[in-house]
């Protein structure tokens, strides 16, 4: 069992891990919009987070890391300091360090505690009283130095949930030190108290405005609400200050105080509001700032009001969400696959028996066994979202290190897959992304030669599709030279010269083991190892992948993965006395072919038009016994191409319960696993992109 | 079957296959099940019969005597299936033995075990762990661990070799 210490630490670990994705993915948004205040305090809070629980927790070094980062960007709150991209780069490479920090269970390696020390003198080169750089146009000018004279009024309304006290934060306590920054006035509002008679004793039902004249920066202010952000809305406005920004958002809060008090209507208000020209019209006028940043700026303030609006909504998302061992869920789905199987069993039996009450609850009860199926394994069902975040780091790290300039467009982030397909789709992913920053996007001068924008896209995708996942990694860069791929492969003898092969077969030659046609092998790609890997982690996934691609216009790679590992819908097939069982999500048809007397593995079929091969399982697979005189055969795709499998007899769907054959058969490859029937015998389920892979290979 | 003693140390089931009498260690042994209905996995080594279904798992079921050679096993009514769980690499695994009938189980202290002798035993010596005694009968003691490790490791691991037609189990 796991000592109090280690539950601590285990949880620590956790709860920073997640601190730092998310710090990581705010200095990349940062880097879009370097003007967002609400980014640099969210920035500031993870980074405050992770020192204090690390202190807590007995991670010192990171504490004190932590500590040298944290005052720079308090700095950059307190508009003491502009963002700019060395701080950037400074602290994104602040995260990864800090990463090593906690990961690394031992001593840490020389190497680690230099990068450390370079990190922080980098940063107390910002940390010094000196006012650094130029603030970026829309940070306030320079009267806001002397902010330590500077009297400022911040206007904050403090509106706890009725369940503060519970918590053990008492409100009184934070007006009391939000007194000690300076003059507070206090309105308090009793609208929500009820009467004697139904009062509740441990809510709080009482919320105040206040109006406090400090000389303190927001900084300090926010610090005082740091531990009880989650328990109430706060809100902190600057009422007054010279600074031309924030001069809309004042006349708006004066503007609120003088209708609240009546002293004004709502109407003339908005009149008045109305006739003054927009911040962003003055700066663009002015040629300060050009409208495109504008625009963008103005979507990003957007974005944050109605952030800030649904608090209380934000607030409910985070309490209704809980943390689970994910070995506690995989007994729950195996569980679950028993369910499901005995259910099976129930089902067949009561058909025999055919007794109307036993039938209509055997129905009732496949009805709620199919709802639990489906719940349960939707619970393993996460949002890719999060692992095409990680890879915006990577794609811009990638693309600074080759000098090229490539943007990230993702879509499709809410797609859900389930937990370990995401896990075990990252790598692959990672060296699909690769691949395209280092081979196909081209350098800056090249795509102005050939035409294109100076900037490279990168397009990562995911959408359902049926009953399987797709996901795309497209380009717009070179494309995949054929030409290449074929003199590569007519050298190693993959292809003889001369045989005619479509640009998709060609293409599809990447993915064989060893294959690169870079001439220079770098240490990102070109070694020939990954595409092959790539597929065989997909095909372990059972998906598929295909490529399209266009000299000089770019590639797209798709990746099929089916919906979930354990629980898939089956189409049972019947070979002699054998049962076998094919993915349905791959069976296109069902067609019979007659006996014609023709023996061998492979056969071909006509279908409408167009011919298809065929395998007999019963040959494949060296059952005895007579094959009926008129075949079903089971049509399906597989790597974009039909294949025909002929089995004695269809006998229908069946929801498969995945069960691992065990490390007997590991390298078994025709056969990714067994299931139970509804009699209890099991039957095998069917690899089909290896059936076909063997069966081509005895067919050459 | 004997009554059980109350240690587990020094017992062992007794099976036959053929006439010879054979045993393992009863801490190996899980189960015994009556036979049932195998599913043959084809293109795989033919002493491997398949899986059958225990409670849900799919469990690979050993066919001794061809391993041993000795022929192999025709199933009649005696016919059993011993459950049996070895460290295979390290790991816990779970497999199946068939026997054309299980007997009883035996207490032998190491007086009664002797070592192997050189030559004339009908297996392989390294599956061999001695040779028990019991009144006139002479039992062949298998060392599980030998036994079914070397099942994994006889070309399993490529799968490639053909299994011809056979037939399949009732």
């Amino acid at each position: 069992m796991m000592s109090q210490d280690d539950a601590n630490r285990q949880a620590y670990l956790e709860e920073a891990r997640e601190l730092l994705s998310d710090l990581e993915a705010s200095l990349l948004e940062l880097e879009q919009t370097p003007d967002d205040t609400d980014l640099v305090h969210k920035i500031f809070r993870a980074l405050h987070t992770i020192k204090g629980s690390g202190a807590m927790f007995g991670f010192d070094d990171v504490a004190a890391f932590t500590h040298d980062v944290e005052t720079v960007f308090d700095r950059i709150r307190n508009g003491l300091l502009a963002v700019n991209s060395r701080i950037l780069d400074l602290s994104l490479r602040a995260c990864d360090h800090i990463r090593n920090l906690i990961e690394s269970e031992t001593e840490l390696d020389s190497e680690t505690v230099a990068a450390g020390r370079e990190l922080l003198e980098g940063f107390r080169a910002f940390s010094g009283e000196e006012a650094a750089e130029a603030p970026a146009p829309a940070a306030a000018p320079a009267p806001v130095a002397e902010k330590r004279d500077h009297f400022r009024i911040f206007r904050i309304r403090l509106h706890p949930h009725h369940d503060i006290l519970a918590t053990g934060n008492n409100p009184l306590n934070l007006l009391a030190d939000l007194a000690e920054l300076g003059e507070l006035f206090l309105s308090v509002h009793v609208e929500e108290v009820e009467g004697l008679a139904d009062i509740d004793p441990e809510a709080c039902l009482v919320w105040w405005d206040c109006t406090l004249r400090t000389k303190s920066g927001r900084g300090e202010i926010t610090d005082v609400f740091l531990f009880v952000e989650d328990e109430c809305e706060l809100v902190i406005d600057l009422l007054d200050d010279g600074a031309v920004p924030d001069s809309q958002a004042v006349h708006r809060r004066l503007g609120e105080i003088l209708v609240e008090r009546g002293d004004l209507t709502q109407e003339d208000l908005d009149a008045a509001l109305a006739s003054q020209p927009r911040l962003g019209e003055i700066l663009t006028k002015q040629g300060l700032v050009d409208q495109s940043r504008v625009d963008a700026a103005l979507a990003v303030q957007h974005a944050s009001k109605d952030a800030a609006h649904p608090a209380v909504e934000h607030h409910a998302d985070k309490a209704s969400s809980i943390r689970v061992a994910a070995d506690k869920l995989d007994e729950l789905v195996d569980q679950v696959g028993e369910l499901v199987i005995v259910q099976a069993q129930i089902k067949q039996a009561v058909e025999e028996r055919g007794d109307p009450l036993l039938r209509s609850l055997a129905e009732h009860l496949e009805r709620l066994s199919d709802s639990l199926r489906d719940s349960t394994l939707s619970i393993r069902m996460l949002p890719i979202g999060a692992t095409f975040a990680k890879f915006r780091r990577l794609v811009r790290d990638l693309a600074a290190e080759l000098g090229k300039e490539i943007d990230l467009v993702t879509r499709g982030e809410e797609t859900e897959l389930d937990k370990t397909v995401i896990e075990r789709l990252g790598d692959p992913l990672v060296h699909l992304l690769r691949n395209s920053i280092d081979h196909g996007i081209e350098h800056p001068d090249e795509r102005l030669a050939a035409g294109k924008p100076e900037r490279g896209v990168i397009t990562l995708a995911a959408a359902h599709s049926g009953g399987e996942v797709v996901i795309t990694v497209s380009d717009d860069g070179a494309g995949l030279d054929t030409d290449a791929i074929r003199a590569k492969a007519e050298s190693r003898g993959l292809v003889a010269p001369g045989i005619e092969l479509s640009a998709k077969e060609l293409n599809h030659l990447i993915f064989l083991p060893g294959f690169s046609t870079s001439e220079k092998v770098t240490n990102i790609s070109g070694r020939g190892v990954g595409m092959d890997v790539v597929k065989r982690a997909i095909d372990a996934l059972r998906g598929s992948v295909e490529i399209d691609s266009e000299r000089g216009r770019g590639s797209t790679i798709a990746v099929r993965l089916p919906l979930t590992l354990a629980i898939i819908d089956g189409l049972q097939i019947q070979v002699g006395t054998e049962y076998y069982v094919v993915p349905l999500a791959l069976v296109e048809e069902c067609v019979e072919l007659s006996h014609n007397g023709n023996d061998g593995d492979s056969r071909l079929i006509n279908m409408r038009g167009e011919i298809v091969p065929c395998l007999r399982l019963r040959d494949i697979f060296a059952i005895e016994g007579q094959a009926p005189a008129i075949e079903p055969v089971v049509v399906v795709k597989v790597e974009g191409a039909r294949l025909g499998i002929a089995v004695d007899r269809v006998v229908g769907e069946h929801q498969t319960v995945i069960k691992s054959l065990g490390r007997l058969y590991r390298d078994v490859e025709e056969f990714s696993g067994a299931t139970i029937r509804g009699d209890g015998a099991m039957a095998l389920i069917l690899d089909i992109p290896a059936l076909a892979r063997r069966a081509a290979e005895q067919g050459n | 079957m004997a009554e059980a003693a109350t240690h587990n140390e020094n017992q062992y089931l007794t099976f036959t296959l053929d006439r010879e009498s054979f045993a393992l260690d009863i801490t190996s042994v899980r189960e015994v099940l009556e036979l049932v209905n195998i599913t043959r996995v084809p293109r795989t080594p033919d002493f491997i019969r398949g899986v059958i279904n225990l409670r849900g798992r799919a469990v690979p079921v050993v066919d001794l005597k061809r391993e041993f050679g000795l022929g192999e096993t025709t199933p009649t009514v005696n016919t059993c299936i011993i459950i049996v769980e070895v460290a295979l690499d390290g790991e816990d695994t779970v497999l199946g033995a068939l026997a054309d009938s299980v007997q009883e189980v035996y207490e032998m202290d190491a007086s009664q075990i002797e070592p192997p002798p050189r030559m004339g035993t009908p297996i392989k010596n390294e599956f061999i762990r001695g040779m028990g005694k019991t009144g006139e009968q002479c039992i062949i003691i298998l060392e599980a661990g030998k036994v079914f490790t070397s099942v994994e490791m006889a070309g399993l691991g490529h799968g490639v070799v053909e299994a011809g037609p056979e037939t399949t189990e009732a």
